[in-house]
């Protein structure tokens, strides 16, 4: 689950984390007050910066420096309810439905600094790099030594000897180090304990006065912890989602929306993948990814259907299941009442195979509904291809 | 011969008087697997649908000689359970539990280290030996006896693969679903190294999908060490970036772990890919040769 920045900040400042000062506004007069309170405790000017759950808002015009007063409460003005796209929103874009209100620092320097699960070594890694405010992935690219590397042995946390050696290799000056090491280690801990997958503070930028601060903040948390985590969830901004895929996670579906016009329905993440690569082999597109998952019930099969039927794009629907733990018959009921429910006007191809499948067919069959039945995946494909052209 | 389990494995079940728990161990010992017990804490010396029940997985290698384990348990629970299990010194942990959070999977494949155990999991539909063993989810009549190992991050694509190869008289030597999790026990690597030590495996389907590296570095593997041939496919051809396709495992991050990348490696190291899922079967077939069907 992704958070905004204004939020990530909240959880890393109760870790002991430095962020600058700063507050969430929606409105105008929010983003106003917010600023005021600023420049009257000093700030020389603040930063009116975009909440939206993508990367490049810089680029793309939704983070903006204003030195007064008037000119903040413009920039509030003319950021909320912009349409921002960047390069990781596609070309839709994102409506900004929130700002963060921040100081500006004397900047000196801008670091990098992010922990992720490495998947080899089956434990997280605190990554350091003195390339700050650029794409890590590029680093890594171009130029892979230039990120320095901790790894956390599990049941521990970051020990203050690791972040120190992290803290000299980036080059800061001694009397930084011991705010550093506090700075990464409240970082690792809060990490461990939100049961996060993702943390990046990029830049982790060093101020000319000395001081240290999470200039940006991302976070991820482990979708599969959330559970233990009530608090966390109540982070989720539904607004930055697609709504029909707000709509699948409600039965714990997994959809996911794409751009072409043949839905697919399948058993399975593996086979749902390679269903939708054999569509495109046969000529076509998917226009989804769904998996209802090994233990789907009919009602579930029903309410996915309900989804991929309210994506206007959708031509024609491919459901391919492997019934294992999900019987055929199981899904063939589903789908006959969702037919039924959604007075479904599309062409549907079926392919089905594995437990239960002769007592599924007889469903299909009886249910008097048109669907198109397929053998094998290949022939399933096609069908469904030529269908959707039709 | 078959990898890991035969007929004289005997499993017991943890999370057995769960509805999930108990429907697989029945289907498990219908098929002919030895079921010789389940751990449910706070039910132990009952009986559940014919099976003993004990509290702790030690009560349960103590009482019935137990070498392998299935694990049922709920995600949040399922990473201590493994760890019991390894602590027990059970030797194949098989841990079909999705959704486990992936700190828990980070201790718990730690203290793996620290013990004899392997782990096949989490996340995944379990391991079958054709007409001699299966611990897992897998519907057991798809399958029959054969030259062919299989290994695979997926379940569902993983009988897709098989039904190809039944249907066209080719069996199964063993067929082991590693899982879709970032953290895994088994990788493809291990079981890829365990067939090709097997006499009754003359070839290997490798299905992997987008996310991390595995299947580089079986791609490694098999350009050095492996003897016998191996048939290849990506899951993910088409997936977006970025986007968590189903497996908590299979997510393009930062560029990496494409199908391309993973095609790209594979092919490097003469594993036959397949461009289509539903070309398994057919290139088994060629790969064989006339030793096919058996």
């Amino acid at each position: 689950m992704k958070i905004h920045e204004y939020q990530a900040k909240a959880i890393l400042k109760k870790y002991g984390v430095a962020v600058p000062r700063g507050e969430m506004a929606e409105s105008r007069d929010e983003a106003e007050a917010a600023a005021k309170k600023l420049f009257d405790a000093g700030a020389s000017g603040v930063v009116v910066k975009a909440q939206i759950h993508a990367g490049g808002r810089g680029k793309g015009g939704g983070v903006k420096i204003a030195k007064s007063l008037e000119e903040a409460a413009d920039l509030a003005t003319k950021i909320l309810g912009m349409t921002l796209v960047t390069h990781q929103t596609g070309p839709e874009g994102r409506v900004v439905r929130r700002l963060l209100i921040e100081e500006t620092l004397p900047i000196e320097k801008e670091l990098y600094l992010g922990i992720v699960i490495d998947r080899g070594e089956a434990k997280p890694v605190f990554m350091a790099s003195q390339a700050g405010g650029m794409e890590i992935e590029e680093v890594a690219a171009e130029n892979p030594e230039a990120i320095l590397k901790e790894y956390i042995t599990p049941g521990m946390g970051l020990e203050a000897f690791q972040a120190r050696k992290l803290a000299f290799r980036l080059g800061l000056k001694p009397p930084q180090i011991n705010q550093a090491v506090q700075f990464m280690t409240g970082l690792y801990t809060a990490f461990q304990q939100t049961d996060s997958s993702l943390m990046e503070i990029n830049p982790f930028v060093t101020c000319t006065e000395g001081r240290l601060f999470a200039l940006d903040a991302k976070i991820n948390f482990d979708d599969n912890a959330l559970s233990r985590h009530p608090e966390l969830k109540e982070l989720r901004d539904v607004t930055e989602e697609d709504p029909l895929e707000v709509e699948a996670s409600k039965y714990s579906l997994n959809y996911i929306k794409l751009d072409g016009n043949v839905g697919c329905m399948v058993n399975g993440a593996g086979l749902a993948m390679a269903t939708m690569d054999i569509i495109k082999y046969a000529g076509g597109m998917p226009a989804n990814f769904l998996d209802v998952g090994g233990g789907a019930n009919a009602e579930q099969v029903t309410h996915a259907f309900e989804i991929l039927l309210s994506d206007q794009n959708v031509k024609a629907v491919l459901i391919n299941i492997f019934g294992g733990i999900l019987r055929v018959d199981t899904l063939a009921r589903g789908v006959v009442e969702a037919a039924n429910k959604t007075r479904i006007q599309l062409p549907v191809v079926l392919r089905l195979e594995g437990t239960n499948v002769e007592q599924g067919r007889e469903i299909l069959k009886e249910s008097g509904l048109n669907f198109i039945v397929a053998e094998t995946m290949k022939d399933a494909a096609e069908k469904v291809v030529a269908a959707a052209r039709s | 011969m078959s990898i890991l389990v035969d007929k004289s494995t005997r499993v017991i079940v943890q999370g057995l008087t769960g509805r999930e728990g108990t429907f697989h161990a029945k289907a498990c010992a219908e098929y002919g697997t030895k079921i010789v017990g389940g751990v449910t804490p706070g039910k132990g010396g009952t009986t559940h649908e014919g099976f003993p029940v004990f509290n702790t997985v030690q009560e349960a290698v103590d009482k019935t000689g137990a070498d392998a384990s299935v694990i049922f348990v709920p995600p949040p629970f399922a990473a201590d359970a493994i760890m019991e299990a390894a602590d027990a010194e059970i030797e194949l942990i098989i841990c079909i539990t999705e959704g486990i959070p992936v700190l828990d999977m980070v201790r718990a494949w730690e203290f793996l280290q620290t013990r004899r155990a392997r782990l096949i999991g989490p996340n995944c539909p379990g391991i079958i030996s054709p007409g001699k063993c299966k611990i897992g989810i897998m519907p057991g009549h798809i399958h029959r006896e054969g030259p062919i190992g299989i290994v695979s991050r997926s379940g569902t694509l993983t009988y897709e693969a098989v039904h190809q190869l039944t249907t066209r008289g080719i069996g199964q030597s063993t067929a082991i679903g590693i899982g879709g999790d970032p953290i895994i026990g088994t990788n493809f690597t291990d079981a890829l190294d365990l067939f090709n030590r097997d006499p009754q495996t003359e070839a290997v389907v490798m299905i992997g999908e987008i996310g991390g590296n595995a299947e580089e570095a079986a791609a490694e593997f098999v350009k050095a060490r492996m003897k016998k041939p191996v048939i290849g496919f990506i899951a993910g051809q088409t997936a977006p970036p970025g986007r968590r396709m189903g497996h908590a495992g299979a997510i393009i991050s930062g560029g990496h772990g494409t199908a391309e990348e993973k095609i790209k490696a594979m092919q490097a190291a003469e594993i036959r890919m397949c461009k289509s899922p539903a070309d398994i079967g057919e290139t088994v077939v060629a790969a064989l040769g006339a030793k096919a069907i058996a």
